[in-house]
């Protein structure tokens, strides 16, 4: 088995958006499931996708699970409610996500498991649920390296890498380092440019085409353009769009990516489309 | 993980809302380097950020001679970018400097520090301008 084995659940951004117009990229918000050499399961994000990946996860008899929250925002949080191994007690379920200023994670999570948002409180659930907050230095878990670092999104937000031996990826679904520049700046002062450097594959918030974006300047995510420009300001070998925009139809999704390609040099690795089902291997 | 260092996210907003400003600001990171000062700065001190790059905040300081209202050098305790560096509070002085340019020049300071979390500092940023 690879180091490293990519699962998409959920890539569209904001608000789940079932329908015949998102068959192809799929409706479900941001879920990634990374499986390890050994069996063991990292999981990135908690967006509806993840309800899926619980059903799948239940019948593997997987017990020993790490999810990694970039931020809290509902399209990254909201499926957790429905996460299958949550409702079992012979789950042990630690839950990562960027620290706040003001209140815990525990806390903040517990606001969408009260009423009247839901009916059950988060201490009722029987799974045995530690939350952390990220570590400030690189840390280890099951073999593998992360590093976790706030990036450009309005609140508390990080982005992930992911590092074995052999491979390395690095995971900023929600992100707009375009607010504070990436051309002609070093990659210091580029948001999020350490987690990504050289990595072997990334994945990149690309919500929107350019004149959706000069409309949303400031709501936390990337025009294509801008996310073809952060891969190229990094290194990244394989640039993943990711985040769809709600609005966009499989067919506008295409014109997207087409429209990735066009704008990416001609020896630059062509973007791709995340999309709902597909599965990456790093060795 | 990646090789290079990251300027943590509050430094790198911070840089980008002080590029945005006509007021005089300069930024340096937990450590006491002058990572950043705007262009309304560079009016002041007389030459760009790019020609004096990432410095010592002191350094850098005392290549302007900065003296009190009798001419006795300004020593680093009295600094407001140093205070706010050592003792991680906002402070305020006026002062006379010597530019790059050889003019004389008064000049009010006001730092204040920057904390990522209670216990997380991540540097200072000081507003000047001219009295």
């Amino acid at each position: 088995m690879s180091s490293l084995r990519l699962t998409i659940w959920g890539c569209r951004g904001s608000v789940p958006t079932p329908g015949p117009k998102t068959v192809a990229f799929g409706g479900n918000t941001s879920c990634v499931e990374v499986g390890l050499k050994d069996g063991a399961v990292l999981v990135l994000d908690a967006g509806t996708g993840i309800i899926d990946l619980g059903l799948d996860l239940v019948d593997r008899g997987v017990r020993r699970l790490h999810l990694l929250l970039t931020h809290l925002h509902l399209d990254h949080l909201e499926g957790l409610r429905f996460f299958a191994p949550l409702w079992d007690e012979r789950v042990t379920l630690d839950i990562w996500g960027p620290p706040s200023p003001m209140l815990g994670l525990q806390e903040r999570i517990a606001r969408s498991f009260s009423p009247p948002l839901f009916p059950i409180e988060l201490r009722d659930v029987p799974a045995r649920v530690t939350f952390r907050d990220v570590p400030r230095e690189p840390w280890r878990i099951d073999g593998v390296s992360l590093a976790a670092d706030l990036v450009v999104h309005p609140g508390p937000t990080v982005g992930f890498r992911l590092e074995t031996a052999g491979s390395s990826f690095a995971y900023l679904p929600d992100h707009e380092p375009a607010l504070v520049g990436i051309v002609e700046r070093s990659s210091d002062w580029i948001s999020g440019a350490a987690l990504a450097e050289d990595v072997d594959v990334l994945f990149h918030d690309a919500q929107y085409f350019e004149d959706e974006y000069e409309t949303r300047v400031g709501w936390g995510h990337s025009s294509v353009s801008d996310a073809v420009a952060f891969r190229r300001a990094v290194g990244a070998r394989r640039l993943l769009l990711f985040h769809h925009e709600p609005q966009h139809s499989d067919d506008s999704l295409e014109r997207l990516e087409a429209h990735a390609q066009s704008i990416a040099a001609p020896e630059e690795p062509k973007a791709e489309l995340a999309r709902e089902g597909m599965v990456i291997e790093l060795p | 993980m990646g090789s290079r260092r990251q300027k943590h996210l509050v430094l790198i907003l911070a840089r980008e809302f002080a590029s945005n400003l006509a007021t005089p600001t300069l930024i340096a990171d937990a450590d006491g380097t002058l990572v950043f000062y705007n262009e309304a700065a560079e009016e002041v001190v007389g030459h760009s950020f790019a020609e004096s790059g990432e410095i010592p905040l002191d350094e850098w300081t005392a290549s302007f001679s900065p003296r009190d209202a009798q001419g006795r050098p300004l020593p680093p305790e009295r600094r407001p970018a140093r205070i706010a560096l050592d003792e991680r509070r906002a402070a305020h002085e006026r002062f006379r400097i010597t530019s790059r340019d050889g003019v004389d020049r008064d000049v009010a300071v006001t730092a204040f520090p920057l904390f990522a979390h209670a216990d997380e500092f991540v540097g200072v940023v000081a507003i000047f301008w001219r009295c």
